[in-house]
């Protein structure tokens, strides 16, 4: 059984398609990359599987359920999560606090027991907070804890979403070009952590304009081209597929025309 | 410390109770207290809707509607039907609880200026509603309300309401802050920053939109209840346009998610229209020439603004 099965998917954008038949299989702990010049639907594809928007043909599997069109926070009771490649932070919020929003799911939310404080509030807001702390460090942004988000630097912000998408204890983690606007140093840190994530046996999806960070951490590779499948393999095939060459490392050679 | 106490999760309800239990040792007088009944009791809706509009970020301009149904509730129950004033006001409350319920699921899915337009018409209904069922409540001329009767206990009289207005206060703060505090809390922090971000971890949007749309009409309910047993006498205007605009108003100046800036707001527009009757013919435009300067020396509300100028962050 594969964590996500994405079947024959489908969506246009009035007139235009944006995905047209695309599958695709992603086992348990498996690093799944997604690539392809920009315009070529992987943010689309992201936006379907996590329920943003609903795909006009085709199947999303996740486990054994048929996901297909349920909306995102259904998504998330079922194990999946993601980053924003746009960050979508919770500015006016501390470091700790985005990744506490990201525990909803696993705290008990009976609303009177909050209104008045009741001390299985207080119990569970300190879980709560033990299990952000525990998150950051993870990703290594202990020292920003109670800083308002707005604060933190760029490259904190995108590791900031990967331990609010943690926080959920997601089966399948989609993170959307968690690489993108780092510098060198940052990426291998978010390489690093990736590495760590799959480790513990979640199946990550992964958007990423950083061919050295991709063709380095991934099991295997989709190469996706206006909106439709061009390849999928490992590191070696994609890169070796003469089709993949000419639409897309071909054009301006490699790694260059990658950051475009 | 000071401080230390401001910093703590009560330290800003402990801050209004203190201010409550000082007032009187220091005016002596009715008058004063009796201006300081009317902040606590626009603080309480106030307090409500900066739940709505400063924590989770969502815009009424219709909450006068749910403070007429409080008021109207307590005048109507016990003249019409005989209902004692305690179980009219829970009444009243529970029934602007439904509203908010039953027309907040269409309209909150409603963002930004289209909500503020749907909520501007819902007040607006309920103000007609009032205004033209003259049988039941007098029409534009209002009705009078009987006086609030506990047990054998008449509240009434200045010092009374003081009292009944301040400690109400002070719970539905300190209810304000244990919700901010909590997960719901949390949520509609999120909400209010991305709405995408919070769907995406779970967080069912449109159901804490109308959790919060709720509580904050129930304030507003149990504050317009308390003005008119108050005043003893309920008019449309309870319930009007230009008071929902004082609501917003009162909780963008004092400060949008700080609860010590709503009972700074409610006490600026409150106390402000009377110390400006001095001007005479020029009191409304003092009023408003103080409003802009205001909000362009202090523009995150009083509070806020001011927290951040001394360093310190007040909720």
């Amino acid at each position: 059984m594969s964590a996500l099965a994405v079947d024959n998917i489908g969506i246009g954008f009035g007139g235009l398609t944006a995905l047209d038949g695309v599958s695709f299989r992603v086992g348990n702990g498996e690093i799944f990359a997604v690539i392809g010049p920009n315009g070529a639907g992987k943010t689309t594809l992201f936006n379907i599987v996590s329920g943003l928007y609903a795909p006009s043909k085709g199947r999303v599997q996740l486990g054994v359920d048929d996901v297909t069109g349920l909306e995102p926070h259904r998504l998330a009771q079922r194990g999946l999560s993601r980053t924003f490649q746009n960050l979508q932070i919770f500015f006016r919020m501390t470091a700790a606090e985005n990744v506490m929003v990201g525990r909803h799911l696993h705290e008990s939310r009976g609303i009177l027991a909050q209104l008045l404080a009741l001390p299985s509030v207080w119990r569970q807001n300190r879980a709560t907070r033990a299990k952000a702390d525990e998150l950051l460090a993870f990703v290594g942004l202990s020292a920003f804890a109670d800083r308002p988000a707005g604060e933190l630097p760029y490259g904190a912000l995108k590791k900031l979403e990967i331990a609010r998408a943690l926080a959920t204890e997601p089966r399948l983690l989609l993170l959307d070009e968690p690489a993108a606007g780092c510098n060198p140093v940052e990426t291998q840190e978010v390489d690093a952590v990736i590495q760590k994530i799959a480790a513990t046996g979640v199946s990550v999806v992964l958007v990423e304009h950083d061919m050295k960070l991709v063709m380095k951490i991934s099991n295997r590779i989709h190469v996706l081209n206006q909106g439709r499948t061009l390849a999928e393999g490992s590191a070696a095939e994609v890169r070796s597929n003469p089709a993949v060459i000419e639409a897309y490392l071909g054009r301006r050679k490699g790694e260059a025309d990658a950051q475009g | 410390m000071m401080a230390a106490l401001l910093q703590s999760r009560y330290g800003i309800v402990l801050l209004i109770a203190a201010g409550i239990v000082l007032i009187p040792l220091v005016t002596p007088s009715t008058f004063y207290l009796r201006v300081a009944i009317l902040v606590y009791i626009f603080s309480i809706a106030v307090v409500g809707l900066n739940l709505l509009m400063g924590f989770a970020g969502q815009v009424s301009l219709g909450h006068a509607g749910f403070f007429g149904i409080g008021a109207y509730a307590v005048a109507v129950g016990p003249t019409h039907f005989g209902i004692p004033s305690w179980a009219s006001l829970l009444i009243g409350v529970a029934l602007a609880g439904l509203i908010a319920y039953v027309v907040g699921r269409p309209i909150l899915k409603l963002r930004g200026h289209y909500l503020a337009v749907a909520t501007l018409g819902m007040g607006i209904l309920i103000a007609m509603v009032f205004t033209n069922e003259a049988r039941f409540t007098g029409g534009p001329d209002g009705m009078p309300v009987p006086r609030l009767v506990l047990f054998d206990w008449v509240v009434r009289g200045v010092t009374t309401w003081y009292w009944v207005s301040g400690v109400s206060l002070v719970i539905a703060a300190a209810i304000a802050v244990n919700l901010i505090a909590s997960p719901t809390g949390r949520a509609l922090r999120a909400i209010h920053d991305s709405e995408t971000a919070s769907h995406v971890l779970g967080i069912d949007v449109a159901r804490y939109k109308l959790v919060v749309f709720v509580i904050s009409a129930v304030y507003a309910a149990v504050a317009g209840a308390y003005l008119a047993l108050f005043d003893a006498l309920v008019t449309p205007v309870t319930a009007g346009f230009l008071r929902s605009i004082e609501f917003v108003t009162m909780a963008v100046l004092g400060g949008l998610g700080s609860i010590l800036g709503s009972v700074v707001g409610a006490a600026v527009l409150v106390v402000l229209p009377q110390m400006l009757t001095v001007f005479h013919d020029y009191e409304h435009i003092a009023l408003g020439a103080i409003m802009i300067v205001f909000m362009i020396f202090l523009p995150a509300g009083i509070v806020p603004s001011l927290g951040r100028l001394f360093g310190r962050k007040f909720s």
